[in-house]
């Protein structure tokens, strides 16, 4: 083996640089000048996902293990932009409150190591890997979560997080156990091909796919969601609810379609059961909500029965609508949490009460937020309506046409609780509206590009059609 | 650029323009100078369409069609039949006037002009599109902007409103979604491609089971929108609190969306759906329109009253596109324009009204024509032009219905006939009801003596808006041909 095969692994190893260089910025540099090292995670951050972007050969590494094709490169690149975009609108928090307290550095070696286990995990060409990467990825979320020390709710969030994810990795890890005794193999390229539909292998996959439904936050592997992302600092909510559950939705839909394929008579009719409580109870229990963490936190849970419109079709057109919609609901759920973290860091407030008049003391960041709104809720022109309505055209395509209709029900509940924000920021004048604040550059800089992805990645046909012919792959 | 795809990038220019005015007087100057164009390009679309009517026999005219989603064979795709130029001239009316009735818009001017024109781009859009997809983007995007503009800028019950309103509205288009993706899963069942298009799916013989379940959906999808019983209680609420220039808008045109798209994409695509549940429409419908007048008869605010005449009029518009006649047809189309133009001088008339007096009630209201006789005069011509009486449009409207209603001689489409006939003489009831109490008689209220005169904008308004109303009524032909001649592919496709 050659060591420029290596190279396949680009996006990992120069992750992992990042993360060595900032052990060693936080060593050498003084303590009184510790913010520079957040200006220097976001430029090596920047670079690494512009440059995340050039074209990467489609192969294997390590006899299987690990694995890469454009699909995986494509959406390795959308995770860069999203974590990215996250760290911008976190910059102005971590430098208010973390760098003081020296814990600048850490917050961005824990996150880039979850996002390194994220890699690992959808690059994954055996059950081994996709594990390893899937812990890497949750342990130091636990961390972030409980991150603001001094805050009881955030140290509450990290315990129900960890306790919570080790129980789900456990019962996956079972399960995998349970498909290697059946299969006798744990690389994907095996089990594809001895997979038969035993009591055995069925009870493993349950048992697998319960972990993988715990990160996506299906129903009913929901609980620990709303405590979680009220407790957590936003920008590790917004990652939970962004990044995580994106690449997680998207290991599952590939497993699903490649490797578990034989069990569709299985997962069909149980992802048309997950998907229709998911959509249903998120929704039901966004109404009430009154906290804009645990409101996004429930709208996020129903945004993930959408998913499974896609995953149970099994077909390319399932694939290119599952991602497409990832990748919107990334940018649009992004704008919508960076407005909540950057009035949360200027003003402290998090409640929709407190946005009441918005519009007429912040114009910019209620616009902002209607637009990601807009799109979380499917209103055209922008993204979301297009991401929900081709995932309705492939649930359609083979002709669950009766899903359709519930998913169109749950799309007109989930409106009502959107305009509720609209009607707080722009129809209520409110007793005393945040008073007018300007955001540092790298909130804008952040804001802007989520605003850029939501009004583009819709009207933009191509990029469909790109993500379509990555499809392929699967199928 | 083609004349069509102007009448949506000239109010995205009208939009861009505006984010740049300071203040109500340029936000006010800028919309009217759009209005004008816009206005100005439909009827130059008019002519444009006559001339090359006479040389071109194509169902849909100045067709454009660019792919946008090549996977799912979704195009931006535009053409027009005398149906959609009618109503897209009855549109640039209506916006102008709206502007001209909202010249005093004192509280955030611009919003308020961006949120209207969106709205206007979003019904020019419906109306020139022939792609289902692209269609469905407008619908939406001409509905959504009714919340903030209800919201922000009505009065009353306003979040109660806006939020009834935009629920059943975007519900409806949510299932008008499963309608559409139907229709498009079944459009390749002569062995062509998957498609959108309206004029290619209407060649398809789509299966019979598929149009009996995607019928409804398609119609009801609509329908909500064209305020059908029991599913008008937006409308009521709706209007009453939205101020003067959405109403307008809304009653005007929103509403026309309903009857049109029922017409294009529900009956024209699924003729044979059409037939199946024609008569559980009938009876809704017919409901509606008695109900409408019923209900309309016993309120005091004058909104309310207009709102349920306006439930009244469109359930007109649905029963006589499902009596699957011609002459129907072409009574439920004219019904559409002068219904547009008649609810939206009432609604600018109520807004006067409402602005001088400070009540909507008509019990606290009394002798208007001595103090404002203008206004008071021309509530008594878009009163008569409502209750049918000839030489006004609503009478070449309500014939041609009614005579093509009794052209079905079932005893089931009798009775639904006269049910919905008997709803004019009630409407004759309201409508003088209405001007007795409020315009005849002493005035009530001392203030009232010093009412302000019109305005030269509300003048203005109010005349864009009569003369079409006038025009249809007396010379009724040239209208009636525009229509006719366009009924065509439908009497194939459909009966």
């Amino acid at each position: 083996m050659e060591l420029s095969n290596f190279l396949l692994m680009r996006h990992e190893i120069s992750l992992l640089a990042i993360i060595l260089l900032l052990i060693i910025a936080e060593i050498a540099i003084p303590n009184n000048r510790k913010s520079s090292i957040l200006h220097l995670a976001l430029l090596f951050f920047g670079i690494h996902t512009a440059v995340g972007f050039l074209p990467l050969a489609e192969s294997f590494l390590f006899g299987g293990m690990f694995r890469s094709n454009d699909m995986i490169h494509f959406f390795k690149g959308v995770l860069n932009i999203g974590v990215f975009t996250l760290l911008l609108q976190s910059a102005e928090w971590l430098e208010k409150n973390m760098v003081s307290q020296e814990r600048g550095t850490e917050f961005f070696i824990l996150m880039f190591s979850s996002l390194l286990g994220m890699y690992f995990m959808i690059s994954a060409g055996d059950f081994l890997m996709f594990f390893i990467g899937m812990e890497l990825s949750t342990l130091p979320v636990a961390a972030l979560a409980a991150f603001e020390i001094i805050k009881r709710e955030s140290g509450e969030a990290g315990i129900k997080f960890i306790l919570s994810a080790a129980l789900a990795s456990g019962v996956s890890l079972f399960g995998i156990t349970m498909l290697y005794a059946t299969n006798g193999s744990i690389y994907f390229e095996d089990v594809l091909t001895t997979l038969t539909a035993g009591n055995l292998t069925i009870l493993g996959f349950l048992l697998f796919f319960a972990g993988l439904a715990f990160k996506i936050s299906l129903v009913p592997f929901h609980f620990w969601t709303a405590d979680v992302y009220e407790g957590a600092p936003i920008g590790i909510a917004s990652y939970l609810s962004v990044i995580s559950k994106g690449a997680a939705a998207f290991i599952l839909m590939i497993l699903l379609f490649t490797v578990l394929k034989p069990l569709m008579y299985i997962w069909e009719p149980m992802l048309y059961v997950l998907a229709v409580a998911t959509m249903f109870i998120g929704n039901i229990f966004a109404l009430r909500q009154e906290n804009m963490k645990r409101f996004l936190a429930y709208s996020s849970i129903a945004q993930a029965g959408f998913i499974l419109l896609g995953l149970m079709t099994g077909t390319q057109l399932g694939t290119a609508t599952v991602v497409y919609f990832v990748t919107i609901y990334i940018f649009s759920n992004l704008a919508a949490f960076g407005v909540v973290q950057a009035i949360s860091t200027q003003t402290g407030k998090e409640n929709m009460k407190d946005y009441e008049g918005l519009y007429r003391t912040n114009p910019k960041l209620s616009l902002v937020m209607m637009l990601a709104l807009f799109s979380l809720a499917g209103i055209p022109p922008v993204a979301g309506f297009f991401g929900k309505f081709f995932l309705f055209t492939a649930a359609a395509s083979e002709g669950f046409y009766l899903l359709v209709f519930l998913a169109v029900v749950n799309v007109t509940i989930s409106l009502y609780y959107y305009l509720l924000v609209i009607r707080a920021m722009f129809v209520r004048k409110g007793e005393a509206p945040i008073p007018f604040f300007e955001n540092k550059l790298y909130m804008r800089l952040g804001l802007l590009i989520t605003v850029l992805g939501i009004l583009a990645l819709g009207l933009y046909s191509p990029l469909y059609d790109y993500i379509y012919q990555l499809g392929a792959v699967l199928n | 650029m083609d004349i069509l795809t102007l009448f949506v990038v000239v109010p995205v220019l009208v939009i861009l323009a505006l984010i740049f005015t300071k203040d109500l007087k340029q936000a006010r100057i800028v919309s009217m100078i759009g209005g004008l164009i816009q206005l100005g390009i439909a009827i130059n679309l008019l002519f444009a369409y006559f001339r090359e009517r006479a040389v071109n026999d194509a169902v849909m005219l100045f067709t454009r069609d660019l792919v946008w989603f090549e996977q799912f064979n979704i195009h931006y795709a535009i053409g027009v039949d005398g149906i959609s130029v009618a109503l897209i001239l009855l549109t640039s009316i209506v916006v102008l006037a709206g502007v001209f009735i909202s010249w005093k818009m004192q509280d955030l001017p611009k919003e308020f002009f961006i949120a209207l024109i969106v709205l206007a781009s979003g019904v020019y859009g419906f109306f020139i599109s022939i792609d289902l997809f692209t269609m469905l983007v407008f619908y939406e995007i001409a509905v959504i902007p009714m919340y903030l503009l209800i919201g922000i800028w009505g009065s009353g019950n306003k979040e109660y409103s806006a939020m009834k309103l935009t629920l059943m509205l975007m519900g409806a288009s949510a299932v008008l979604m499963v309608g559409i993706l139907g229709i498009y899963f079944n459009s390749d069942a002569d062995g062509g491609a998957l498609t959108f298009n309206i004029l290619e799916i209407a060649q398809v013989n789509i299966p019979f089971e598929a149009q009996k379940l995607f019928f409804p959906l398609t119609f009801m999808g609509f329908a909500v929108l064209g305020a059908l019983f029991p599913f008008h209680t937006w409308s009521p609420d709706g209007h009453a609190s939205a101020p003067t220039a959405v109403s307008m808008l809304h009653a005007g045109v929103l509403m026309k969306l309903g009857g049109y798209g029922i017409f294009r994409v529900a009956m024209f695509l699924l003729p044979a759906g059409a037939l199946e549940w024609s008569w559980f429409f009938i009876i809704l419908s017919a409901t509606g329109v008695i109900y409408g007048a019923f209900a309309a008869l016993r309120q005091t605010d004058l909104k309310y009253i207009n709102a349920y005449a306006s439930v009244s009029h469109l359930g007109m518009v649905t029963f006589a596109l499902l009596m699957l006649n011609k002459t129907a047809w072409n009574g439920a189309i004219l019904q559409s324009l002068s219904h547009g133009f008649m609810t939206a001088l009432f609604f600018a008339l109520i807004g006067m009204i409402y602005g001088r007096t400070h009540t909507r009630d008509i019990t606290k209201l009394g002798g208007l024509l001595k103090v404002i006789p203008f206004i008071s005069v021309v509530y008594v011509i878009a009163g008569m032009a409502l209750l049918g009486l000839p030489g006004f449009s609503g009478f070449v409207a309500e014939m041609n219905i009614f005579m093509g209603a009794f052209q079905q001689d079932s005893m089931f489409y009798r009775i639904a006939t006269i049910v919905s006939i008997s709803a004019i003489v009630v409407t004759a009831v309201y409508v003088l009801r209405v001007v007795g109490i409020m315009l005849m008689g002493p005035v009530k209220n001392e203030a009232y003596n010093q009412l302000e005169a019109t305005t030269w904008f509300e003048k203005t308004g109010i005349a864009l808006l009569l003369i079409p109303i006038i025009g249809i009524g007396v010379a009724p032909l040239w209208i009636s041909n525009l229509i006719m001649e366009s009924l065509q592919p439908f009497i194939q496709g459909v009966l």
